[in-house]
C-alpha cells in the first residue's frame, strides 16, 4: 500500500495527488510515468509524474476524473492509501542540448510539461512554455510555471478567459515561423499533439510528443500500448512515451484510446449510482 | 482422472480436471512396478524421486510422499497440473512400452493437493538449513524465481523476491488460466515459501525501481538470480494488426487472469468479449487464449495455425480439451492481413499453406499457396506467436552480457558475465515450460550457494 500524502483540487474534475514512494522518488526523471492501481479491484492505469522529492520520499501526479478509476482515486484523502504504485517507467524525456525549445502543455498535459520544462531549463535550454486550456477554470499550474526560469510563458484559452484567446498552435506557429525555436515538445490530448506536430512540420522544427496510450502492465509485457511510428509498431511503455511527433500515426492512437469507451461509460455509470458524491 | 463435461466447463472458469479421489490415486499408484532402476526419475527435469513418492501413496503415508516431492519441487500442486509429463517422466515409464504409463503427473497433483488441503501447521514445510548469513535477491516471482527462492531458503540463505506486477507468480498468475491452474493453488504454494522465510516484494521493477548493481552495492545482497521471464509479445507485422480488437495473448490473458476482467464491471479492467474470435498460434498459450475466449461467451473460436495439428507445440491434452470444448481448428493457414471497419476488427485474411521440406526445427516448413487468400469473419484476433526479450533488462544491468536476441548469456549453472549474478528460465532460454524454468532456478540456487560459501 502507498499512503496518500498530498491532495489538491485544481479544478472541478482535476486533482493533484502525492503518494509516499521513497524508492521510486529517488529514481524519477522528467517524462517518466507510474502505474497505479487504486484498490484490489482496480485497473492498472498509467499516470505521468508531475513532481517528486527524493529527499522527502514522495511522488506526485495530476489526473482528471473521467472514468471509474479516476473517480475512485478522486475520493481518496490524505492518510488513505492506494494499493499499488510502480515505477518509474518509460524512457525519460531528452532534455540535454536542446537550445531554444517550446514546450506545449494542453489541459492535464500541463502536469507533465511542468517537470519537463523545469528539467530543460535546468539543463540550460531557453524554454518557452505555451500553456493551453479550454477556459481559466481548467488552466492548471500557471503559478508554478511562472516561477520557473523561462524565456516566456504564453497562456492560451479557447474562450479568452485567461491569457490570449485561441489555440496553442497559434503561438507555436509564430515561434516556428520566426525561427525562434530549435525544438518543440507537445504534451496533451492526442488531437492537440497532432496539430502541434502538423504546425511545426512545415518549418522543419523537430517535435517530440509524449503519448498516452492504454496500458496494462506498463513494462513491455502486453503490447496494449502499441503505436505506429514511422510505419513501425512501437510499445509506448518501454520504447516511449516520447516519440517523434512528425512520425506518429495519431489517427490510430486516437482510435485505440477509444477502444473501451463503451465499457468505461458502463463501469463509471454503475459506480456513480452507488457513489455518495453524485457526480 | 475425472473431468467436467466439455459443455458445462466451457461456460465458466472453474477447473476442468477434477483430480483423483483417494481410492483412484491408490489404485493408480498400485500400477507402479517400483522398478529397481526407475527410468522415470531421470526423465524429470528436477529429478523428483518418483518411485519413492508413489511408494508412499501405496503405503498410505501421504505426508511422507509430500515430503519427497518437496525435496525437489517447491510447487508440486502446480507442476502436477501444468508439466508436460507425457514427454518427461511418463514417457520413460516401463509400462509406457506396452500401454498406459503410470499417471505420475496426476499422482503428483493429488499429493500436492493433499498437502494444500491440510491445515497450515500440518503442511509440509521443507527443512531449512541453519542461517548462512548471506542475503540473496531473486528477480521475478514466476516458476524460475520461486524454485530458486525455495531452494536458496532451504539452503539457509535469506531470500527476497522482487516482482514487477502487483501479485506474485509470474506466468502462473497472469498467464495460465484459472480453469487449468486455480489461482488459489498458486497462492497456497507461494504461502509455503513465505512460511520458509522467503520475503516477496511486489511492485518492484528491476531496471526501473532498482538496478541489479543497486541491489548488490546499496541493498546489501550478496548474490542475485534473474528469472524475469520472456517478456515482450511478438506481433506478426501484418497490416491491420493495431486495429481495436487485436490482442497479444499476453494482454488478453493478463486482463482476464491477473486483472479478473471476467468480473467486469465489478473488477475495473475490461476485455473485449468477442463474438467470433480468431487465435493465431499452436502452442499452449494459444490453447489457453482460445479456451478463455470461449468462456467469455464467444460463439465461435477459430484456431489459426500455419502447420498441422501434428506439428503443434501444445500439449496433446490441451489440444484435445480445446477441440472438445468447441474450438474450431483452421490448420495450414497463415494470417496475411487483419481487416476492419471504423477502427475495429471485422476479419482475418489468411493464406493457405502446404508443408514443404523440414526446416531448422526439424518440422516441415509451411509454404504459401499463391492466390489462396480467404477471409475469416471475426471481431477479435489474439496473437499467440511467441515472445522476445524485454529491453528493460539492459537497463537493469548495463554490463550484463546478452545474446544477439537480447536474452541473458548464462552457463549451465546459470552463472552470467557478472560475478554473483545468476539467471535462468525464459530470460536465458527463450520461452519454454514451467518445469524447465523451475529446474533452471533450482540449479542456479545451488550454484549461488557454492559461490557464496566459497567466497566466505
Amino acid at each position: 500500500m502507498f499512503e496518500v500524502v498530498h491532495k489538491r483540487q485544481l479544478s472541478d474534475a482535476v486533482f493533484e495527488m502525492g503518494v509516499a514512494a521513497p524508492r521510486i522518488a529517488r529514481k524519477v526523471a522528467a517524462g517518466q510515468f507510474l502505474m497505479l492501481r487504486v484498490d484490489e479491484d482496480g485497473e492498472r492505469i498509467p499516470l505521468t509524474f508531475s513532481d517528486w522529492s527524493a529527499e522527502e520520499g514522495w511522488v506526485r501526479f495530476i489526473f482528471m476524473r473521467v472514468g471509474k478509476s479516476t473517480h475512485k482515486l478522486s475520493h481518496l484523502e490524505v492518510g488513505d492509501a492506494v494499493a499499488d504504485v510502480v515505477g518509474p517507467l518509460g524512457v525519460p524525456t531528452h532534455t540535454e542540448d536542446l537550445g531554444r525549445v517550446a514546450v506545449v502543455g494542453g489541459g492535464v498535459g500541463a502536469a507533465v510539461a511542468y517537470p519537463v520544462a523545469r528539467a530543460m531549463a535546468e539543463a540550460g535550454a531557453e524554454v518557452t512554455v505555451i500553456l493551453g486550456a479550454r477556459n481559466a477554470e481548467l488552466l492548471i499550474l500557471a503559478d508554478e510555471f511562472a516561477a520557473l526560469p523561462l524565456a516566456e510563458l504564453i497562456v492560451m484559452t479557447d474562450d479568452g478567459s485567461a491569457g490570449e484567446k485561441g489555440l496553442v498552435t497559434a503561438p507555436l506557429k509564430r515561434l516556428a515561423e520566426s525561427g525562434s525555436i530549435d525544438h518543440a515538445m507537445a504534451i496533451g490530448p492526442a488531437i492537440m499533439m497532432k496539430f502541434c506536430a502538423e504546425t511545426t512540420r512545415a518549418f522543419r522544427v523537430p517535435t517530440t510528443v509524449s503519448l498516452n496510450p492504454i496500458m496494462v502492465d506498463g513494462t513491455g509485457m502486453c503490447g496494449a500500448c502499441r503505436v505506429s511510428v514511422a510505419g513501425e509498431t512501437r510499445f509506448g511503455c518501454v520504447d516511449g512515451p516520447d516519440f517523434d511527433g512528425h512520425a506518429v500515426d495519431f489517427e490510430e492512437l486516437m482510435s485505440r484510446q477509444r477502444v473501451y469507451a463503451e465499457e468505461e461509460r458502463e463501469a463509471d455509470a454503475e459506480y456513480s449510482r452507488g457513489c455518495a458524491c453524485h457526480l | 482422472m475425472p473431468e467436467r463435461a466439455a459443455r458445462e466447463r466451457a461456460a465458466d472458469f472453474d477447473e476442468v480436471a477434477l483430480g483423483y479421489t483417494e481410492e483412484q490415486a491408490r489404485a493408480e499408484a498400485m500400477r507402479c512396478l517400483q522398478c529397481k532402476n526407475a527410468t522415470c526419475i531421470p526423465g524429470c527435469p528436477v529429478n523428483i524421486d518418483i518411485k519413492s513418492f508413489i511408494g508412499h501413496i501405496i503405503d498410505g503415508d501421504y505426508a511422507a510422499g509430500v515430503a519427497v516431492l518437496k525435496e525437489r519441487n517447491a510447487l508440486p500442486a502446480v507442476c502436477g497440473r501444468v508439466c508436460p509429463q507425457e514427454e518427461q517422466c511418463e514417457i520413460a515409464c516401463v509400462l509406457a512400452k506396452k500401454g498406459e504409463p503410470v499417471a505420475i503427473g496426476r499422482l503428483e497433483r493429488w499429493l500436492g493437493d493433499f498437502d494444500l488441503a491440510c491445515e497450515l501447521e500440518k503442511r509440509c514445510v521443507p527443512e531449512v538449513a541453519p542461517a548462512s548469513g548471506f542475503r540473496c535477491a531473486v528477480v521475478g516471482s514466476g516458476p524460475a524465481g520461486l524454485a530458486c527462492a525455495g531452494e536458496l531458503a532451504r539452503l539457509g540463505h535469506s531470500v527476497t523476491v522482487f516482482e514487477s506486477l502487483h501479485a506474485p507468480g509470474g506466468v502462473l498468475t497472469y498467464g495460465i488460466p484459472e480453469f487449468r491452474l486455480p489461482k488459489a493453488i498458486v497462492e497456497s504454494e507461494i504461502l509455503m515459501l513465505t512460511e520458509m522465510g522467503v520475503e516477496i516484494v511486489t511492485d518492484a521493477v528491476i531496471g526501473a525501481t532498482y538496478t541489479i548493481d543497486e541491489l548488490m552495492a546499496e541493498e546489501g545482497f550478496d548474490a542475485v538470480f534473474v528469472g524475469s521471464g520472456a517478456g515482450l509479445p511478438i506481433f506478426m507485422g501484418v497490416p491491420g494488426e493495431n486495429l481495436n480488437g487485436v490482442y497479444s495473448a499476453n494482454e488478453f490473458l493478463t486482463r482476464v487472469n491477473l486483472m479478473r476482467a471476467y468480473e467486469f464491471p465489478h473488477a475495473d479492467t475490461p476485455v473485449a468479449r468477442g463474438r467470433k474470435v480468431a487465435v493465431v498460434g499452436g502452442g499452449n498459450v494459444a490453447m489457453d487464449a482460445a479456451r478463455t475466449a470461449l468462456r467469455l461467451g464467444a460463439e465461435e473460436v477459430f484456431l489459426v495455425y500455419r502447420r498441422t495439428e501434428d506439428e503443434m507445440p501444445a500439449r496433446r491434452e490441451e489440444v484435445h480439451h480445446a477441440r472438445e470444448e468447441g474450438v474450431e481448428f483452421k490448420m495450414l493457414c497463415s494470417p496475411s492481413e487483419i481487416v476492419g471497419k471504423d477502427g475495429f476488427v471485422t476479419g482475418l485474411v489468411a493464406t493457405r499453406m502446404e508443408l514443404g521440406e523440414p526446416d531448422a526445427s526439424g518440422r516441415r516448413a509451411p509454404v504459401c499457396v499463391l492466390g489462396s487468400e480467404f477471409e475469416i469473419e471475426c471481431d477479435t484476433v489474439i496473437m499467440a506467436v511467441g515472445t522476445r526479450a524485454n529491453p528493460l533488462l539492459a537497463k537493469a544491468a548495463p554490463d550484463l552480457e546478452l545474446s544477439s536476441r537480447g536474452y541473458i548469456l548464462a552457463d549451465d549453472d546459470g552463472a552470467t558475465s557478472l560475478p554473483g549474478v545468476f539467471a535462468g528460465g525464459d530470460i536465458v532460454t527463450g520461452a519454454a515450460t514451467v518445469i524447465q524454468a523451475m529446474g533452471a532456478g533450482k540449479i542456479s540456487a545451488r550454484a549461488m550457494d557454492r559461490y557464496l560459501r566459497e567466497r566466505r
